[in-house]
């Protein structure tokens, strides 16, 4: 490999990660404010997909975009709500109904989406972090949206929160135990219904991402995992928002080594790098479950690490 | 945990054969009512949806009726697809009796029908007879499946590692690997269509039970299931699983080999779902590529949890889920509906089926008589 090449390979990782890195970021903070509050939803992924569908069926009648993406919000934060619903009822299991909500949101988004694989609606705009390179491939590569800034931003406003206010505290004491939170007079219940509901808005953000921006179109392969693989992320990131801002960059790098090799024609182990992803969450999973510093920051409530 | 793990028998506490009998009979029937409830609940609310979207629920059920269990044909499509069915349900309910939630079934189902194509193709070529040949594929295919959640089993138990969540990432990996070899190395050049391994033949296929339409799978699925629940209920080992599942720090303090038995439980879970690959491949494509990927493995985790992760239970269970899943494309045609029709109706009736789990034990007719009547 030139030299050239190898710049070209390194720039378009970056960029890639920046791109791949958004849904990623958004599905792992919402899951990392409802896990904050001691729950466990997995049916994110179904979320994430719904999401997608909802944004591109909703910028292609509408013409506005980001009338797509705050609908993608609402129809996460519906089967939120569903989720921290059902899970309140007695003897109900919050993992399982997880995979329900999953299955049921992809078959939503499957459903409503057939009409809207073919027509095209209108993309989130972009603007590039390398123009002051001067170098038009630079430029390209490094075109980021709006809503990776806006993921920051509530990744930055979320750990605020979580460590300055009363409704951060009240968040992380429902989440580590939830009989001095009745003690203190909080519903653990409404708590717990209105962080789910939070997260599956912020998972069906980062759906619109996918199908308004990046890949950018509606298919049913759009999002295979994505959504699964950012739940995983947030034990990586012991439920800390800035860290699951990195991860989330950290795996969006990972998903586009593929692609970044692909664009100066190196096509050999093209599934490997495709698996790439998943593989490293499942060694990420190994090396962190289980570790001391996980099991000290972990809600004590949550379901998933027990 | 949910209470995957069936409650002990209450036998020891009634004081006579027949009140036993009576106590047994009542709470089997709420396992079997609750279910039913929900079912028919998600029924309705599923016509509800339909209706609002300007279709005719009674031309849907009618269709389902027909294109599943009407006519002769139908209902061999059906049992076609419950053979799987049943496969992919036990693979879930096994690790259910110990604790674990596993919906990796899809990926052990692809790779094991993947291993068993692969390794299909040097006998075929060999020209061994059919019959050894079909052995090898189904051994070598439950035994790629076992492994495969045999792994998630063992993260689970040696390193904490969730297993719901690795085992539905695994599956992800699994058709990775599939789609590796298959649009790699282990293509076939002479189809140029679709991606597949070199065909079994026709002479390798496996055939049809007697008399039916129906391949072997949904036998071996049957007889499996029924093994199983024998083993799950009847042995040792099934009391040992038992007793870890409901409470794995009592288990380990009487000295129950607590990892081993997950590790056993996933890998029974896995080989039933590599034996389905095995079943896709020798019975229906003859070959390994993408449609071994069908949903199976994820319409498997419904039935279980609908057949209260009881193996005997999941054989109606499955051949139920069997023929909506077959009755799809009618509907597609005749109810111009997307092919995710189906796939609503499973997500809603598998969301309805768990809020019916708080309906456990609220109802009167059901309970054993209190504890103060037999003291």
């Amino acid at each position: 490999m030139t030299e050239g090449a190898g710049l070209i390979v390194f720039v378009a990782i970056i960029g890639g990660a920046l791109r791949v890195s958004t849904p990623f970021m958004f599905v792992a903070l919402g899951e990392c404010l409802t896990e904050k509050s001691g729950r466990v939803n997995l049916g994110l992924e179904g979320t994430l997909v719904l999401g997608a569908m909802t944004a591109y069926a909703i910028s292609f009648h509408s013409g506005s975009p980001w009338l797509g993406v705050f609908a993608a919000g609402c129809a996460g934060a519906a089967l939120g709500a569903m989720h921290g619903y059902i899970c309140k009822l007695p003897k109900v299991n919050d993992i399982a109904v997880g995979i329900a909500m999953m299955l049921f949101g992809t078959g939503l988004a499957f459903f409503f989406g057939k009409a809207y694989i073919q027509p095209s609606a209108p993309r989130l705009g972009s603007f590039s972090l390398g123009e002051w390179t001067g170098s038009q491939q630079i430029a390209t590569a490094l075109q980021i949206n709006p809503l990776l800034l806006v993921g920051i931003v509530v990744a930055i406003v979320m750990a605020w929160a979580f460590a300055n206010t009363k409704w951060g505290l009240i968040v992380r004491m429902t989440g580590d135990s939830a009989p001095s939170a009745k003690a203190m007079g909080v519903s653990v219940d409404l708590v717990r219904f209105l962080a789910t509901t939070i997260g599956g808005f912020l998972a069906g953000v980062g759906g619109s991402f996918l199908s308004l921006f990046y890949p950018g179109s509606w298919n049913q392969g759009l999002s295979s995992g994505q959504g699964l693989m950012a739940v995983a992320l947030v034990i990586f990131a012991r439920w800390s928002p800035i860290r699951c801002v990195i991860a989330a960059l950290l795996f969006g790098a990972a998903g586009a080594i593929g692609p970044a090799l692909q664009s100066v024609g190196i096509t050999q182990g093209y599934y490997f790098f495709n698996a790439a992803p998943y593989i490293l969450t499942l060694f990420i999973m190994i090396a962190s479950a289980g570790s001391k510093q996980a099991m000290r920051d972990v809600p004590g409530e949550l379901s998933i690490t027990k | 945990m949910t209470d995957v793990a069936e409650p002990l028998r209450a036998g020891a506490i009634g004081p006579s054969h027949w009140d036993d009998l009576s106590i047994r009979v009542r709470r089997s029937a709420e396992f079997v009512a609750i279910p039913l409830f929900a079912l028919v609940v998600s029924a309705l609310l599923f016509s509800v949806f339909l209706f609002a979207l300007g279709k005719s629920p009674l031309d849907f059920y009618s269709l389902v009726y027909r294109g599943g269990f009407g006519t002769a044909f139908s209902l061999q499509n059906t049992f076609q697809r419950s053979a799987p069915l049943i496969l992919t349900a036990l693979a879930v309910a096994v690790p259910a009796r110990i604790g674990l939630v596993i919906i990796g079934g899809e990926g052990a189902l692809v790779l094991g029908g993947f291993a068993s194509a692969a390794i299909a193709i040097p006998l075929v070529l060999g020209k061994l007879p059919p019959i050894p040949t079909l052995l090898i594929m189904a051994v070598v295919g439950s035994f790629v499946g076992a492994v495969w959640i045999g792994i998630v089993g063992y993260l689970r138990y040696a390193r904490g590692v969730n297993e719901t969540i690795s085992s539905l990432l695994m599956t992800y990996i699994g058709i990775a690997i599939m789609n590796f070899f298959v649009e790699g190395s282990l293509r076939d050049l002479t189809n140029p269509n679709k991606p597949s391994t070199m065909p079994i033949g026709d002479a390798y296929m496996i055939g049809k039970i007697p008399g039916t339409d129906v391949h072997w799978g949904l036998a071996v699925g049957i007889v499996l299931a029924i093994l199983l629940h024998i083993l799950l209920t009847r042995t040792t080992f099934g009391f040992a699983v038992r007793v870890s599942g409901g409470n794995p720090r009592a288990a380990l303090a009487q000295g129950l080999p607590v990892g081993k038995l997950i590790v056993i439980c996933c890998m029974i879970a896995g080989a039933c779902a590599g034996l389905a690959g095995f079943f896709e491949v020798a019975a229906i494509q003859g070959r390994a590529n993408a449609s071994l990927a069908a949903g199976y493995g994820f319409t498997g985790i419904l039935v279980a949890f609908l057949a209260r992760h009881n193996p005997v239970a999941i054989i109606p269970v499955a051949i139920l889920f069997g023929g909506i899943v077959a009755s799809g494309g009618l509907i597609q045609r005749r109810m111009d509906l997307p092919d995710a029709t189906v796939l609503v109706l499973q997500g809603l009736t598998f969301v309805v089926l768990l809020m019916s789990e708080t309906l456990y034990g609220r109802f009167k007719i059901f309970q054993v008589k209190a504890a103060a009547d037999r003291t």
